[in-house]
């Protein structure tokens, strides 16, 4: 797909004539073995990708009685929840901080992360018709599915704000790092996500996966309890899930107590890179098919 | 590349059949792949199972044109001739599996209507939306947005979701949106067979003012008629090759003389050639005059005789044909319901149907036949089996000889009567 990419020829025949000009020029055959990501065209549709994304926040809150506080409910809740039973019932250590802040500013990304791999995973087959009708670069639609999660994640943050008031929380110099780890919750989020929607197209199993999928991953990732509880010496491998990386990231970035991450986080780095371009190739290579099959 | 806007070089594309069907399942995966590399070990691995259950289809075989800047060309044919898929590789939806095509412009393709509308948003929103899925830029939107609501008439209602529009209120708007595309080459799907008939000739009228500048058209339909009025060229498609190409007057006449190959009765004595399925084989479909008469023309009549081999005993089996004209206008469906109490039978079943005199004008017809299960399920159904002609006659109306206008012809049984007085106006 390579030579699919919108290109301009230079006006080499005829400078004369004004049509010539600006024709740009598309060259359409099959597509043969390795493939450009083609960011030149992703970056050509942009508007798009900002208006699929504003079309699914204003969908969302369409038709809810509660509107945007459904942002703030659920992590709340689970928070509440969480303060019950591990907090408060099974004495979980929380790293010295107290415990609702310190499952708040997990839920944080994983609310981000639940929801943009869910959304991801199953926008390419949600959005069938777009792509049965009409060209554009389908990564479009998994990054704008993604980004409509900004939006509950912004709401929630805010309620994050009154907690560590709450608790007198100061921030540290860390907190500048937060929109590192708000966009690496995100690519970890595409990185899978575009894994499993290119797979879902295919194998319509995924969509039936997906909540297992979700659901297991939220156990076995540090929120409701400690990435200390893992030994020191076996940390590193705990960052194989990204989401470890993640969390302890967004806690030291805003509690500032519990120590960097360090060597987790970097194999975090390591796991999302290697998915998310891995991702990036499969869902390319795939994508051909995608009008067929879907 | 002086004035070419599209070229295409031998393309082709193949489908298998079957992978649009059931959706694959992981779990089929896993189960075939277990099972057939247990029935490998069995019989030696003397053949791939997989293989045999996919069917290649070519949908497109080899095509290629070239179409120059400004020309509107109309691509017709069948259904399943591959016009759609012509259609959908150039506007890159698709890929081909072989061949290539150029394109020298911007290329705004409009393969469906509305394409992306939500039903929760408010026209306002939808418009904008549905103009950056056609590939407008906000600007553009944003300076074009009066017009386009003028355009369809909704001016009340552009702050009301779409969903609570009504059909004919949702297809205008998406229309107005489509007709203020302004791409160098607009490719256009048979999107103007819905919609009212005054809108669609607005839109018809939108697109040819769209065309006079200057602007390049490929607009794909079976619709005869609508391809006369808005194209000068056009390609004939047959079983996803061309099969002709020049001016629109000439690829319509061989449109209508490659029309179910002109026969206006065909026989089949062979099952294997014999149209059908497991379901059925037809043995004959033949359009004749009726008794005493030696052609078929407007004052005579048609009679209708279908003869198949049924092979389903036991079911509600009906038959339904439905007439065209040349311009693929649906004229009439008529069907007869064989058995509805479980009680067909297996052998050979012949019907026959009458085309009543002073019904059809004259001109070409086809006629496809559609069994069915329940007068719900689909057993077996053809395209345009056979085609005949209807001959003029001057019914009564003097000299005249020309073909009437109009598509049907009926015979009206005038009368009239006469009085001095005159019943509004005063005599002066």
């Amino acid at each position: 797909m390579a030579d699919m990419t919108l290109e301009a020829t230079p006006s080499r025949a005829m400078p004369a004539r004004s049509m010539e000009r600006s024709a740009p020029h598309t060259r359409i055959e099959p597509s043969k073995g390795w493939i450009s990501l083609g960011l030149k065209d992703l970056w050509h549709y942009r508007e798009l990708l900002f208006f699929l994304a504003w079309r699914d926040i204003k969908v969302r809150y369409q038709q809810t009685a509660l509107g945007a506080a459904w942002a703030v409910i659920q992590p709340l809740f689970t928070m509440l929840v969480f303060t019950l039973f591990f907090g408060r019932l099974a004495k979980v250590p929380s790293d010295g901080i107290p415990y609702p802040l310190f499952s708040y500013t997990a839920l944080l990304p994983w609310q981000l992360f639940a929801y943009a791999l869910t959304e991801s995973s199953n926008s390419i087959v949600a959005n069938e018709r777009l792509i049965t009708k009409i060209y554009f670069p389908r990564l479009v639609v998994p990054l704008a599915s993604i980004l409509a999660g900004l939006v509950d994640f912004a709401i929630s943050f805010a309620l994050v704000i009154g907690m560590m008031t709450w608790y007198g929380v100061r921030p540290t110099w860390a907190v500048l790092t937060l929109p590192f780890f708000v966009i690496f919750t995100m690519a970890t989020a595409l990185g899978v996500g575009l894994w499993l929607s290119a797979l879902n197209v295919q194998y319509r199993d995924v969509r039936h996966t997906l909540s297992f999928i979700v659901q297991f991953w939220l156990i076995a990732s540090p929120v409701a309890y400690s990435s200390t509880l893992v030994p020191a010496r076996w940390r590193p491998f705990y960052g194989l899930n990204p989401m470890a990386g993640v969390i302890e990231g967004f806690r030291w970035a805003l509690l500032g107590k519990a120590q960097a991450p360090g060597m987790m986080l970097c194999v975090s780095v390591m796991v999302v890179a290697f998915v998310l371009v891995g991702g990036l190739y499969y869902f390319r290579r795939m994508e051909k098919t995608f009008a067929d099959l879907v | 590349m002086t004035d070419v806007a599209i070229r295409c070089e031998a393309l082709a594309k193949r489908y298998r059949i079957g992978e649009r069907e059931a959706y694959r399942t992981l779990r089929d995966v896993i189960t075939k792949a277990f099972s057939s590399s247990l029935r490998r070990l069995h019989s030696g691995a003397r053949h791939s199972s997989n293989r045999s259950e996919r069917v290649d289809f070519w949908a497109l075989k080899d095509v290629s044109f070239e179409i120059k800047r400004g020309d509107v060309l109309g691509i017709i044919g069948r259904n399943g001739a591959g016009k759609s898929t012509l259609l959908k590789i150039l506007s890159r939806i698709t890929e081909p599996t072989r061949g290539s095509a150029d394109i020298w412009g911007r290329v705004g393709s409009l393969l469906e209507v509305g394409t992306g509308f939500h039903p929760e948003l408010t026209g306002r929103d939808n418009i904008s939306l549905n103009g950056a899925i056609l590939g407008m830029r906000k600007a553009e939107i944003a300076r074009k947005f009066d017009e386009i609501v003028a355009f369809a008439e909704l001016e009340k209602f552009i702050d009301t979701p779409v969903k609570r529009y009504s059909t004919g209120m949702h297809m205008r708007l998406a229309f107005s949106v489509a007709a203020h595309l302004e791409p160098e080459i607009l490719l256009v799907d048979e999107v103007l067979a819905v919609g009212d008939a005054s809108f669609q000739k607005k839109c018809l009228g939108k697109m040819g003012q769209v065309s006079r500048e200057g602007r390049t058209i490929v607009f794909v339909s079976h619709n005869m008629a609508a391809v006369k009025a808005l194209c000068r060229k056009a390609i004939l498609m047959k079983d996803g090759a061309v099969a002709a190409s020049g001016s629109v007057a000439e690829v319509a006449d061989d449109y209508l003389l490659g029309t179910a190959s002109g026969a206006s009765a065909k026989e089949w004595r062979d099952p294997a050639t014999a149209p059908g399925n497991q379901n059925l084989r037809i043995s004959y479909v033949r359009i004749i005059p009726p008794e005493g008469e030696a052609t078929i023309t407007i004052d005579t009549g048609a009679l209708i005789e279908i003869g198949f081999d049924n092979l389903r005993p036991d079911i509600n089996l009906d038959c339904t044909t439905y007439l065209s004209n040349s311009d693929g206008v649906l004229i009439f469906e008529s069907g007869h319901i064989i058995s509805s109490d479980g009680d067909s039978r297996h052998g050979s079943y012949h019907l026959t149907g009458r085309i009543p005199a002073h019904l059809l004008n004259a001109g070409r017809y086809s006629l496809s036949v559609l069994f069915g299960n329940d007068q719900r399920y689909v057993l077996f159904c053809i395209d345009d089996i056979v085609s005949f002609e209807v001959e003029n006659t001057s019914t009564g109306r003097g000299a005249n000889m020309g073909v009437a206008p109009g598509i049907v012809r009926p015979i009206l049984s005038w009368q009239h009567s006469f009085e001095e007085k005159c019943s509004l106006v005063n005599p002066r």
